[in-house]
């Protein structure tokens, strides 16, 4: 099983170094060949914090084989706890020039800082609510669908209603979220000026750092023996009861530490993006995000990575050119994918983990 | 003291009776084999013992405890192990992997993801490997595996998990004579060490395992005793051959 460096391994170095390279780029100055421009190290960013959710959705789709449809929910709940600093960070510079209660509150002539907000002053605390609140809630909602065994189409279902659910609730402006407009018109962030180079390729190597990070995480843990009991429940998940494990233990500990880097990602990607809103929760971001899987081939850490950057970059060049085609493109490559590359682009390297180590035995009976 | 104690169970699908007021003693260390038609309810009380169907009622315990208040884990962990009728091994790991996850230890997720494999693992799975005859293909993934070397590599998970009791589904079907009897062999080797009730259609694999047999019909027992006896028995022979 000794590798020398794996394939994700690979993906994490190739993923902070290109960030490197452009952030570098992004700093040289504007007038040289090869200055990159700020919307560049923006996309990247925001294709990276992506990244994170593709990756998210693959340990539990492609390792544990639970298709989820909602998993934007916990990327979109990421985003709103540092969406929440972010406007604390705002201070007295909003429009009301109010110094504790951000404009939208204000607008609502609410008089104080709903409970909720305490505490989201401080960065630490956002970073933790951005871990803690994703797995709060995928832990409660995994313990119990796994409980009662619900699984294959009707979890998908119930995933795509929890994220709609959480979307209509968002959009209320009571809820003390901004409603429909969401959070928005970030100044900076733990001091650093938002609209600085400087601070936008600071990000971008963050994003890429913690990208990095959580693929070598994902890569011990599959690797390690719970990995293997992983691919055993979604291959054959009463078998594995039945030699007294708990699947739905199993389970729930690698949904949970999913949605934990889908609520880092979701954080990423607010402090780039520059805006939060209940849009994010929307059924079909959690589509996208499968169909990012499904591209670059679900069951390989590194093949959703390459699928998120490819997919989006794609949909970036192709709304600029025929906005009123992406969706049947997004549609067609789903398709195209499912039929012709079932295991994606990843596929297209390799075949699966173990059919390498088969040693050609005839498959005679036990003599 | 009985190991396995059924009293009057009765289950019910949709009306149909699947086990009707069947009971059943097995002592410590015996083997016992099982036979009857298709439908007899064979299948069904393998899945009342191991917490797969509930009794609508009826009595099932191990040793003092009540089955039936458990579920699937708390059964296997408990000590009953199962194998399936239709071979189910998982199948993307290897065979190796496979054995390593049956064995007997660590159950919790945690556990698992910190668990290093120890040489005592590694020599218990050189073991099983022997004896189910996989060492050769110890590193092949169980998916390419025969039907035949399935039904041995599930053999050998049970044998890992190391059960009091093993209940033990259609061993042999889709096997070769040899591997039949080389099957009916391994069993009686592990029925030394273990409790072990065999359901089998297969009266040459029954005859050689030599036991007493437990002979059911629509969900309850119709004749017990040894292959030459039940297959004297004329009510017996009437539930196989005519109707």
């Amino acid at each position: 099983m000794k590798r020398d460096i794996s394939a994700p391994d690979w993906c994490a170095l190739a993923v902070a170094a290109g960030a490197l390279v452009l952030a570098l780029l992004s700093l040289l100055p504007a007038d040289g060949a090869l200055h990159v421009p700020a919307f560049a190290v923006g996309l990247a960013g925001k294709y990276l914090a992506y990244a994170l959710l593709a990756l998210s959705v693959n340990l539990v789709w492609g390792f544990a084989g639970i298709l989820t449809l909602g998993h934007a929910a916990f990327f979109a709940l990421g985003g709103y706890t540092m969406g929440m600093y972010l406007m604390r960070e705002i201070g007295s510079r909003g429009v009301y020039a109010n110094p504790d209660l951000p404009d939208f509150m204000v607008f609502l002539s609410w008089d104080h800082l709903p409970w909720y907000w305490y505490g989201f002053a401080h960065l630490p605390f956002a970073l933790l609510m951005a871990l803690l609140v994703p797995a709060a809630l995928a832990g409660a909602f995994g313990w119990l669908a796994f409980r009662s065994r619900v699984s294959g189409v009707y979890l998908s279902i119930i995933t795509q209603a929890l994220t709609y659910a959480l979307m209509l609730a968002f959009f209320r402006n009571d809820m003390g979220f901004g409603g429909n407009n969401g959070l928005t018109d970030f100044k900076d962030v733990a001091g650093f000026d938002l609209h600085q180079p400087s601070t936008r390729a600071g990000l971008l190597m963050l994003t890429a750092l913690v990208l990095a990070g959580c693929l070598v995480l994902s890569r011990m843990i599959l690797d390690s023996r719970l990995g293997q009991l992983l691919v055993a429940v979604r291959d054959a998940e009463s078998r594995t009861r039945f030699i007294g494990y708990r699947p739905e233990h199993v389970k729930l500990v690698i949904w949970v530490f999913s949605a934990l880097v889908a609520g880092l990602g979701g954080a990423l990607y607010v402090t780039q993006v520059g805006i939060i809103n209940p849009g994010e929760f929307a059924p079909g971001n959690s589509i996208e995000a499968v169909i990012w899987v499904a591209v670059g081939g679900r069951g390989t850490l590194w093949g959703p990575v390459l699928g998120a950057l490819l997919v989006n970059l794609g949909k970036t060049l192709f709304t600029g050119l025929l906005p009123e085609l992406w969706l049947y493109a997004l549609g067609a490559l789903f398709i195209l994918t499912t039929l012709f590359l079932p295991r994606g682009l990843a596929g297209l390297r390799r075949p699966p983990a173990l059919v390498a180590e088969i040693t050609p035995v005839d498959s005679e009976a036990p003599p | 003291m009985n190991l396995l104690y059924l009293d009057s169970v009765s289950v019910t699908f949709d009306g149909f009776r699947a086990l009707n007021e069947l009971s059943l003693v097995l002592a410590p260390g015996e083997m016992r084999a099982i036979i009857g038609p298709n439908g007899a309810g064979k299948t069904t009380m393998m899945d009342v013992i191991t917490g797969k169907t509930r009794p609508d009622k009826g009595d099932v315990l191990f040793r003092d405890t009540d089955l039936t208040r458990l579920d699937e884990p708390s059964i296997a962990r408990l000590g009953i192990g199962r194998k399936f009728q239709k071979p189910t091994v998982f199948e993307q790991l290897s065979v190796r992997d496979n054995l390593l996850l049956s064995l007997k230890g660590k159950r919790a997720p945690f556990a698992m993801l910190f668990a290093r494999r120890t040489s005592q693992e590694e020599a218990r799975i050189e073991e099983i490997l022997a004896t189910t005859r996989l060492t050769p293909h110890a590193g092949r993934q169980a998916g390419a595996l025969s039907h035949g070397q399935k039904q041995w590599l599930e053999i050998g998970m049970l044998l890992g998990q190391d059960p009091e009791l093993l209940l033990v589904d259609e061993p042999v079907a889709g096997m070769t004579d040899a591997e039949t009897m080389q099957t009916a062999e391994l069993l009686r080797d592990i029925n030394r060490s273990h409790s072990v009730v065999v359901v089998e259609h297969d009266m040459e694999f029954v005859r050689a395992l030599g036991v007493k047999v437990t002979v059911l019909h629509e969900g309850s027992v119709l004749a017990e005793g040894s292959v030459e006896q039940v297959s004297a028995n004329p009510r017996v022979v009437e539930v196989y051959l005519g109707r």
